[in-house]
């Protein structure tokens, strides 16, 4: 039985007079993972950010479960434990060690038990292939370990569900794959994850729901195996075209 | 150059020295406190008293070391009643005048972390003064640690005006004895040997930690 978790209702984000996301809505059930797709600056990261209150939203509401998230809610904080992000750009902390990263906000935030925490931690990075770099600083690791790492230190905190934007995209090519491998492992385990990105294989690989927006709305909303296969929308078909490549005829 | 005379008051620059050292130390670990507080004032622009921040940097920097002990050993008795001792003022002074210096230069030093940094702490349920405590302060004060260095000895060497609210401090020790003995040349060669030996320690560790923290 499919059990609804995340709500997005009448969702507008403005960036001055600039509509960014009009009218967006959404639901997102427990153990879902739904990738979002969409052009260079049609509002995915914005998006994202609207979900954990990092930007303040014009209209509508997001809510998981009961609780609305709102950017003056008063507790917002526990709501962030709640959901949580992974960015494009590497967020560790500099001044900590990998095991420092993932022990800061469960620790000090959650107050949860230090050896209970680092157990856990030493345990999420072995299945992430990074046992032995627990005391590594983040200075000394590559981008692939550092985004695994990134994974590590959100889930830590239990979250009910993830956001993930464009977490390969800062990686060279080699390294994309580790760290998507972790994200297909997490969908097999049923987290809940909403995954911006650009990889196609990989999107209709992890996802079980694909959005595509355009100008601020949800234009499709589909099964991967539909999308990709027989997208309804023009606009589906010309985003899909940017990413095929056609072999070009040699004049002998 | 007489060496019997600076054999026999050798004993009272060095208890001279210590008084420096103290006021000087208290005044600055003051000054970190309140750098702190200010800068984090600043950044996340609390309303209200951000303008007292603001106010009290301008104030503090714009005026001198010297005007500020007066308004404090002199101004202020005079006006609540309530007198304090020339320690307690140079103190105060010092702190007053080394808390926006500290602010400045931490302020500096959190803006210059990258926004993503905040971001990150954000989504994992810090609040401000997590974040600020955990996240932005440790990065701050790597990144501002050559200017706080400089605030550092800044403020010991600002210490020689305390003389002037006749702290028996090292100037107020070689002003004395130029005063009774006239000797003027030795009296001001232990001054500058004191303060070396008071400073130049500051300053090394100070380059060591540097160093350091540039590797790594
Ligand atoms: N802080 C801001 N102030 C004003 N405009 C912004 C701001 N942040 C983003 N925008 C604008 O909002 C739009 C959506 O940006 P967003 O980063 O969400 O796009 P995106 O879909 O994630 O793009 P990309 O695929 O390049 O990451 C863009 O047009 C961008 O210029
Ligand atoms: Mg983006």
């Amino acid at each position: 039985m499919a059990e609804p978790l995340l709500f997005v209702e009448h969702l507008l984000k403005q960036y001055g007079d600039k509509v960014i996301l009009n009218d967006i809505n959404l639901t997102v059930n427990k153990g879902e993972v739904v990738v979002i797709l969409g052009s260079s600056g049609c509002g995915k990261s914005t998006f994202l950010r609207c979900l954990n209150a990092l930007e303040p939203i014009q209209g509508g509401t997001v809510r998981l479960r009961e609780e609305s998230i709102t950017h003056d809610s008063k507790n917002l904080t526990d709501i962030r434990q709640k959901i949580g992000m992974v960015f494009q750009s590497y967020d560790l902390f500099p001044h900590l060690t990998v095991l420092g990263n993932i022990l800061l906000a469960p620790t000090k935030v959650q107050g949860r038990d230090k050896a209970e925490v680092t157990q856990e931690a030493m345990a999420l990075l072995e299945r992430v292939g990074l046992k032995d770099r627990a005391d590594s600083y983040p200075a000394e690791l590559s981008g692939g370990q550092k985004q695994r790492v990134a994974i590590v230190r959100a889930l830590a905190m239990h979250p009910e569900v993830m956001l993930f934007d464009e977490v390969t995209a800062a990686l060279d090519p080699e390294m994309v794959r580790e760290v998507q491998d972790v994200m297909l492992d997490l969908a097999e385990q049923g987290k809940t994850m909403l995954i911006v990105t650009h990889e196609m294989q990989f999107a209709r690989a992890v996802a079980d729901r694909i959005l595509l927006i355009d100008d601020g709305h949800i234009i499709e909303d589909e099964d991967p195996e539909i999308f990709f296969t027989a997208p309804k929308s023009d606009k589906a078909k010309q985003f899909l075209n940017l990413f095929e490549f056609h072999r070009p005829k040699k004049n002998k | 150059m007489n060496w019997a005379f600076i054999a026999k008051y050798l004993p009272m620059y060095e208890k001279a020295a210590w008084l420096t050292v103290k006021t000087g130390t208290a005044g600055i670990v003051l000054s970190v406190i309140i750098g702190i507080i200010c800068a984090a004032i600043l950044y996340y622009r609390v309303p209200i008293l951000r303008r007292l921040v603001s106010t009290y940097v301008e104030i503090s920097r714009n005026t001198p070391l010297l005007v500020q002990l007066f308004f404090i050993y002199y101004g202020i008795p005079k006006v609540t009643g309530i007198k304090t001792d020339a320690f307690t003022c140079g103190i105060v002074g010092l702190a007053f005048l080394g808390g926006s210096y500290m602010c400045e230069t931490f302020r500096s030093g959190i803006e210059a972390i990258e926004p993503i940094q905040e971001e990150s702490a954000k989504a994992l349920g810090l609040n401000k003064f997590q974040i600020m405590r955990y996240v932005l302060l440790p990065q701050a004060l790597s990144i501002s640690f050559p200017g706080f260095v400089a605030n550092v000895i800044f403020l010991m060497k600002e210490t020689s005006v305390f003389s002037a609210i006749s702290l028996m401090d090292l100037m107020f020790t070689a002003k004395d004895l130029i005063g009774v003995f006239y000797k003027t040349k030795e009296s001001l060669f232990l001054l500058v040997v004191f303060y070396l030996i008071i400073l130049l320690p500051i300053s090394l560790l100070g380059s060591f930690i540097e160093r350091r923290l540039r590797r790594g």
